[in-house]
């Protein structure tokens, strides 16, 4: 016999000899067709990753900032698993913009060098959390509603689009099971912890609205079946938070939206700027820098 | 609550994991959380990162009852020297084709 142990006859090993136990890694693009679809202005397209990468890549970010700050070792792993989730759709995204607009750019260029007002991203990801409680309550309607969006694309006309929203679909989906389990676990905790979770509910309800906001660019990619409707994710989502907060025995605020939301315009809040000075200034200060 | 109360709140699981490609679970590390659902999903934050595996078990680590180092030579000694455990000890004649 060549083997030691009956296992090790049964158990072939692949040439992956470095991994512990990783075996190797997938493209999430492999093979897909990059073209823009026919009936379909590369411009609009573009616009609409645009908006989508933004999201992502803002929701990144402030989750970073959580890196030094999250209550335990476990939870910081988790964050930052999740803020590296949503950073590779943003890139992906990015890239696809700066392919189907025909200029080229590339994700850095986007991420790094636009001006605020060019950022399309919904208000939602750019404000910034008072505690960990806040944190759950946007992340659990982001999640929700991001999930809902991506599931919507992954039938898009656009094969790039259509990928990213597969793979997005993977990861949002622990994203929102992450999200409510907090939840429901605050919740259920001390009057304190409670309260927290209620009040970072109350925090997050005013920017919902926008959510579900149809721009025209989005209007005249639906009828190219390459975007999603935004009102028809509402029945969704709805359906999902009134489930997680009906097991945690909370209700949703009832607060009127703020007008001030407009992040799909490019209209941004104060802590916008902030967040644009930490992400962009190294690559402001020393420009063409590769690192 | 201070820091470390409520640490020891959370007791310590022990993580095993098996790849796409192993029959067995292996012990990859250990972790705290609040509970068995709880270590569930730090596991898969702490230990799948790099494409390790596809099924997890956590185990309270209180529930593992292990040998202790200093019983290992009556535990495990008196093996070494029993050549005639071994299948290969046996020599089968080349006239038994199947055994």
């Amino acid at each position: 016999m060549g083997f030691d142990t009956a296992y090790e006859a049964i158990a072939q090993e692949s040439g992956d000899q470095r991994w512990a136990f990783g075996t190797g890694f997938a493209d999430p693009l492999a093979g897909v067709d990059t073209s823009v679809p026919d009936g379909v202005a590369g411009a609009d397209l573009a616009a609409y990753c645009l908006m989508i990468g933004d999201d992502a890549l803002i929701m990144s970010h402030r989750l970073q900032e959580w890196l030094a700050r999250a209550p335990e070792l476990e939870e910081e792993t988790a964050l930052a698993n999740i803020a590296l989730d949503l950073l590779g759709q943003a890139r992906l995204l990015l890239a696809r913009a700066g392919h189907a607009d025909g200029s080229g750019r590339d994700e850095d260029d986007y991420a790094l060098r636009r001006s605020e007002p060019e950022f399309r991203n919904v208000t939602l990801a750019e404000v910034t959390d008072a505690d960990f409680g806040g944190l759950i309550a946007r992340l659990l309607v982001f999640s929700t509603w991001r999930l809902a969006l991506l599931d919507r694309l992954r039938s898009a006309r656009d094969p790039v689009l259509a990928a990213v929203a597969a793979k997005g679909v993977k990861e949002v989906t622990y994203h929102r099971d992450y999200a409510a389990q907090w939840l429901l676990r605050l919740a259920g905790g001390t009057e304190y912890s409670r309260g927290r979770m209620v009040a970072g509910l109350a925090a997050v309800a005013p920017l919902t609205a926008e959510l579900f906001t149809c721009t025209d660019t989005e209007r005249r990619l639906i009828a190219g079946q390459v975007a999603a409707e935004p009102a028809s994710l509402r029945a969704e989502f709805d359906a999902v938070i009134t489930n997680v907060l009906d097991l945690a025995g909370l209700a949703w605020p009832d607060s009127p939206a703020l007008p001030e939301a407009a992040g799909r315009g490019g209209a941004h809040t104060e802590a916008m700027g902030d967040l644009l000075a930490e992400l962009q200034s190294v690559a402001r200060a020393c420009p063409g820098a590769t690192w | 609550m201070n820091a470390d109360q409520a640490r020891s709140d959370w007791p310590l699981f022990e993580v095993f994991l098996r790849s796409k490609r192993g029959l067995n679970h292996v012990h990859v590390g250990s972790l705290h959380a609040a509970d068995a659902r709880m270590a569930l999903h730090h596991a898969r934050d702490l230990y799948t990162r790099r494409n390790e595996g596809v099924s997890i078990w956590v185990v309270a680590a209180a529930d593992i009852t292990a040998s202790s180092p200093d019983e290992k030579d009556p535990f495990f000694a008196p093996s070494g020297d029993k050549v005639y455990r071994h299948p290969t000890f046996y020599d089968i004649p080349d006239s038994v084709p199947h055994i």
